[in-house]
């Protein structure tokens, strides 16, 4: 298992090397290194987290530790079948680091104490677990994207062509890449509500219990929502979905991680450390 | 032995007047090539020929005779003294007009550094060349390697890289906002060379509607006939904003075509889709204040000049690394010239030989048992003096002066014959 995690973490690393320099050099052959290397990594980490659940019979999310690194594997999988449809190469200076930063940290975290509780090992719950992730990953490269974009705009609004003008795509193509990345990663968000409000009912017995993750959640669904909706009728297309794209994953993040941090709740086991 | 000298001149040494005196159309070239085939001096040669510049090419026994032996030609051809433009001429001998060649030919002499047209001229040059027979063993090495080398320089370094005039940098920035042109919708309001032109490189990207406003219908309608577009009148612009996706603004008027107003109404029915508003005119067309709107993005004459400037410097830098190119293939060049000297030939015959004897030597040796140290230098004395009568007679005729024809192809023959490279 242990080696397993070397491996992945390395991999991850020649990944965003590789990506990184892309971005300096502009060469084809870099980006394909690493999107190979992002390909097998996810393999590999696709394996230990496979070898954990087939040894406790749960999924890894009971600590920050853990739900780092889940959710690390999720970016990996979402970057890979986003990249794979769309051909937004550059997606990889945002993906690559993103998930080593999440799985190096993991891997620095002291493993967190494991409660024995059978609550984990229920179908409705990994599926909740790992959608909310994957909606969450979609968000977190929308966000990227989004950067990508300001940063782009800004050189063509000033024309001050700088040292990344020449090495980020069109306008138009980031802000599909970044609206493809909201509308699948709110569709995520909105099944895995959905998913957990089922799992609420049948372990509570009721839907909704006023946890501030629960309120958070439906609060960043209703800005997504709204978002969306204003793109589609209002034409909130380019530098304010940029914008917002960015905002919205600042309170995912605080979703994620803050609401353990500051405040309490069923949830905050997931991240607790 | 066979040199090589290139003559020539070009916009740096000449002044128009007496380029255009100079150059030779295509069939004059072949006639001059004609006319160099006569020359004995003059055992191989190419002239190329561009509005910037005509150089000559020669290998030859006796560089100078034959140097101005071209010089002559020139003056009878064009019935000009040669007093008039021989001062304009540069003249490269060997190593340094082989530089000259690959520096010309990667575009690093042109005017505008970079620009590909002349690879393909000097391609045609050498066409011409082979279908007369003046080009031989030399020149077609110089020029493979030349091809070789230019293209080498254009994958390997930015040289070709960014626009460096107005109206494709124009089309360059338009596909940093789009990404993608085809099926976009062209405004073009005026017209000048530039817009025009602008707009022409727009249709190779496959934009979909051209339309057309000029104050004077006529005019428009004759403008769009020539672009497969549409002639629209001058008050019909503020409705045309909400499609179009790319308006080109190039008119004589004194004040503003398109303010912000106009454009501000017209991005909100068209949704915020992005705009790309190129203004060519002076003074401008366009409201830079649309600029500040989302979505909107404006660049005038001076935008596109700094960006051409900026294109310009970032190509000499890439000549920089180009030169290095230059400066191996030149060195590899040489090699191989070198290797077209005769003694060399000879030694490397001689050593093939001599390694073949060795190993087969040793293959047999082992095979009989008890052989004598004796037994073994006979071998060895018999395997060389078959090397000696063997390479005899060819020694004899590579360093005999008897050739029909060129001896470098007959040097270039006995390599490829015994793969001596």
């Amino acid at each position: 298992m242990e080696i397993l995690a070397i491996i992945c973490v390395l991999l991850y690393l020649v990944a965003t090397s590789c990506y990184i320099s892309f971005l300096f050099y502009q060469k084809d052959n870099l980006e394909k290194i690493g999107f190979g290397a992002m390909a097998l990594s996810f393999a590999v980490h696709t394996l230990w987290i496979g070898s954990h659940i087939f040894q406790s019979g749960v999924i890894p999310a009971f600590n920050l530790e853990q739900t780092l690194c889940l959710a690390g594997w999720a970016t990996a999988g979402v970057f890979l079948i986003f990249v794979h449809k769309y051909k937004l190469k550059i997606t990889g200076i945002i993906a690559a680091p993103l998930v080593t930063i999440a799985v190096f940290v993991s891997a620095l975290l002291p493993a967190g104490p494991v409660p024995e509780n059978t609550l984990f090992g229920n179908f409705w719950l990994i599926f909740h677990v790992i959608v909310i992730l994957a909606g969450d990953a979609c968000l977190a490269i929308a966000c990227g994207l989004g950067l990508l974009y300001i940063i782009q705009e800004r050189a063509i609004k000033t024309k001050k062509r700088g040292f990344f003008f020449n090495r980020l795509p069109a306008l138009d193509i980031l802000d599909a890449g970044t609206y493809a990345c909201i509308a699948s990663g709110f569709t995520l968000l909105t099944i895995g509500l959905v998913t957990g409000f089922v799992y609420a009912r049948i372990l509570w017995g009721h839907f909704w219990s006023n946890d501030p993750k629960e309120i958070l959640s439906v609060i960043t669904w209703l800005f997504y929502a709204a978002l969306l909706h204003e793109r589609l009728v209002a034409g909130w297309q380019g530098k304010k979905t940029a914008i917002m794209s960015v905002i919205g994953f600042v309170v995912i993040l605080f979703t994620f991680l803050g609401v353990n941090f500051f405040l309490k709740g069923h949830h905050g086991i997931f991240t607790s450390w | 032995m066979t040199d090589i000298i290139l003559i020539g001149l070009n916009h740096k040494t000449a002044p128009v007047e007496i380029r255009e005196c100079i150059a030779f159309s295509n069939e004059e070239t072949c006639i001059m090539l004609d006319t160099f085939l006569q020359e004995p001096t003059v055992k191989e040669s190419m002239v190329f020929s561009t509005c910037n510049r005509v150089e000559i090419l020669i290998a030859s026994d006796d560089i100078d005779k034959a140097a101005a032996a071209a010089q002559n030609y020139i003056s009878d051809f064009k019935n000009m003294p040669a007093g008039k433009f021989t001062p304009h001429l540069y003249r490269h001998e060997g190593y340094e007009a082989v530089r000259h060649v690959f520096r010309v030919a990667s575009s690093l002499d042109s005017m505008m550094v970079g620009e590909p047209q002349i690879l393909g001229q000097i391609k045609e040059a050498y066409r011409s060349a082979i279908r007369k027979r003046t080009a031989g063993v030399i020149l077609n090495r110089v020029l493979h390697k030349t091809f070789f080398v230019a293209k080498k320089i254009r994958s390997e370094t930015g040289i070709g890289d960014h626009a460096v005039s107005i109206s494709y940098a124009a089309i360059e920035l338009g596909r940093k906002i789009f990404g993608n042109l085809e099926g976009k919708k062209v405004l073009l309001i005026g017209a000048g060379e530039m817009a025009e032109l602008a707009v022409e490189h727009l249709i190779r990207h496959k934009v979909s509607d051209i339309n057309v406003a000029n104050r004077t219908f006529e005019r428009g309608v004759e403008l769009a006939a020539g672009f497969n577009g549409q002639a629209i009148h001058f008050k019909e612009i503020p409705e045309f904003l909400k499609h179009m996706d790319i308006i080109i603004s190039s008119t004589g008027s004194p004040d503003f075509v398109l303010n912000r107003d106009m454009v501000k109404k017209a991005m909100r029915s068209r949704k915020n889709r992005p705009v790309f508003f190129i203004d060519i005119a002076v003074p401008r067309d366009i409201d830079p204040a649309i600029n500040k709107l989302n979505n909107a993005y404006v660049y005038d004459i001076d935008d596109l000049k700094d960006v051409i400037d900026e294109n310009i410097k970032d190509r000499q830098k890439e000549a920089a690394r180009a030169e290095r190119i230059i400066d191996e293939a030149v060195l590899s060049f040489k090699k191989w010239y070198e290797s077209l000297d005769v003694v060399p030939v000879i030694i490397a015959l001689r050593k093939k030989m001599e390694g073949i004897a060795r190993s087969e030597i040793k293959k047999t040796a082992q095979s009989m048992n008890g052989l004598s140290e004796a037994d073994h230098k006979a071998l060895f004395r018999m395997s060389e003096s078959m090397i000696n009568k063997i390479l005899h007679d060819p020694t004899l005729f590579l360093k005999g002066n008897g050739f029909h024809k060129e001896k470098s192809l007959y040097l270039d023959m006995a390599k490829k014959l015994f793969r001596l490279d």
